[in-house]
């Protein structure tokens, strides 16, 4: 199973990025193969709809859960839509997640946002 | 001629100004672009109000027609489409209403709808023809309404039109000022007011506008939106002082001119001297483009 995760540096020792939708990279690892691939978000300074396009992009690489701070109501349709499902994070680094994740340790995220629509917010 | 009043934020007297001008006038058009919180109607209380809806174009996708090629998708630089579980998503409110992706669509599957965004009204108040519009809660954007006003006053040439313009030097302000004859910036005597003089300036002179500033709400001493066009030679055309009686009757909801004597000389100099400077422009300046004209 592929997951997606919104991160600030392209290595596995990376921090989790707060914003999904304007995220500089994404990584995608792979549960199976313990690989992660990373990805620069075409999406990170559009100037608008940003959450649309980085959540197409995440469902178009096959992922089935997507490991976040938080999401916004635009990227979180997308994802439904495509059968994405999204789980909270609780920590800083990718690598925790990802562990917690495999050991069933994070909750679904049920706070999506209104989003910030062009005004940021960190 | 075409009157543009424009300040760098709120409260510094566009409204003010713009509606003591339109009535100074007497025959003349005002049209409050502040389509986010309109206000001008509240002092010349138009009558026979008519009002129009205005709408925007959003695209429906038929999904039997739909081929899955996602050119639509690929193509909206406002990402305002997606393509997932073999479906196009539309999302209404970031959609720019550009029409390309009914464009780019190789089977014809897109075709568009109507979205209701706001309205606009016009109506008369002692001779000046009073425009404005209103967004509906909740929209993102008044750009549609701007642009419907423009339109609609283009209908009337001929007449003195006085822009009220939206707050700041943004989009919305480029949109009200774009075909004006002149720009009168207003501008209050503070340190801020300045800084916010200094933005809309910018704006003016970035698109070559002949310009001049108001200074509002005047008192003894320093003022350094005065101190501001001075080194920037900028005219002055006129200065309101900070005075109670005009405070009172504008608390009122009450036009000044149609009100106080003072007031209306005060006004009537002030739109002297802009028309002197307009008529001046067009000798200098005769083929301005427009856009809705």
């Amino acid at each position: 199973m592929k997951i997606a995760l919104p991160v600030n540096n392209k290595s596995d020792d990376t921090d989790i990025c707060v914003s999904f939708g304007r995220t500089p990279y994404l990584m995608i690892y792979d549960t199976q193969t313990k690989q992660s691939h990373f990805f620069d978000n075409a999406a990170a300074d559009s100037p608008g709809g940003a959450g649309i396009k980085t959540a197409q992009f995440v469902a178009d690489q096959g992922v089935e859960a997507v490991l976040t701070p938080r999401c916004g109501e635009n990227s979180a349709q997308v994802l439904k839509a495509a059968g994405v499902k999204l789980y909270k994070t609780t920590g800083d680094s990718a690598a925790g997640e990802i562990e917690k994740f495999a050991a069933g340790g994070l909750a679904e995220l049920n706070d999506i946002h209104p989003g910030f629509h062009g005004h940021g917010g960190r | 001629m075409r009157i543009a009043v424009l300040s760098g934020k709120g409260g510094t007297g566009k409204t003010l100004v713009s509606v003591n001008l339109a009535a100074a006038a007497k025959a003349a058009f005002y049209i409050d672009c502040d389509v986010e919180e309109p206000n001008g109607h509240l002092f010349f209380k138009p009558e026979n109000v008519r009002e129009k809806e205005v709408t925007v174009a959003i695209p429906v996708v038929d999904e039997h027609q739909c081929n899955g090629c996602r050119r639509c998708v690929d193509f909206c630089r406002f990402n305002a489409l997606a393509f997932v579980g073999g479906k196009v998503s539309v999302f209404e409110d970031i959609c720019h209403s550009c029409g390309g992706c009914a464009l780019v669509c190789p089977v014809n599957a897109i075709s568009e709808k109507q979205r209701v965004v706001g309205m606009v009204r016009r109506g008369e108040s002692g001779g000046v023809g009073v425009l404005g519009g209103i967004m509906n809660p909740g929209e993102a954007s008044g750009m549609p309404l701007i642009k419907q006003l423009m339109r609609d006053s283009f209908a009337s040439p001929g007449y003195l039109t006085f822009i009220d313009c939206p707050p700041g030097s943004g989009c919305l302000v480029m949109e009200s000022i774009r075909d004006a004859d002149y720009c009168v910036m207003v501008a209050e005597p503070t340190t801020f007011g300045a800084s916010n003089l200094q933005s809309v300036y910018e704006l003016v002179k970035l698109f070559g506008f002949p310009h001049g500033v108001v200074l509002n709400k005047c008192l003894d001493g320093e003022n350094p939106s005065e101190q501001f066009c001075l080194d920037n030679g900028i005219e002055i055309l006129g200065k309101i002082p900070f005075d109670k009686i005009l405070g009172k009757i504008t608390s009122e909801g009450q036009i000044a001119v149609r009100e106080s004597e003072a007031y209306a000389r005060l006004f009537g100099a002030l739109l002297q001297t802009i028309i002197r400077d307009v008529r001046h422009e067009t000798t200098v300046n005769p083929q301005r483009k427009r856009r809705y004209g």
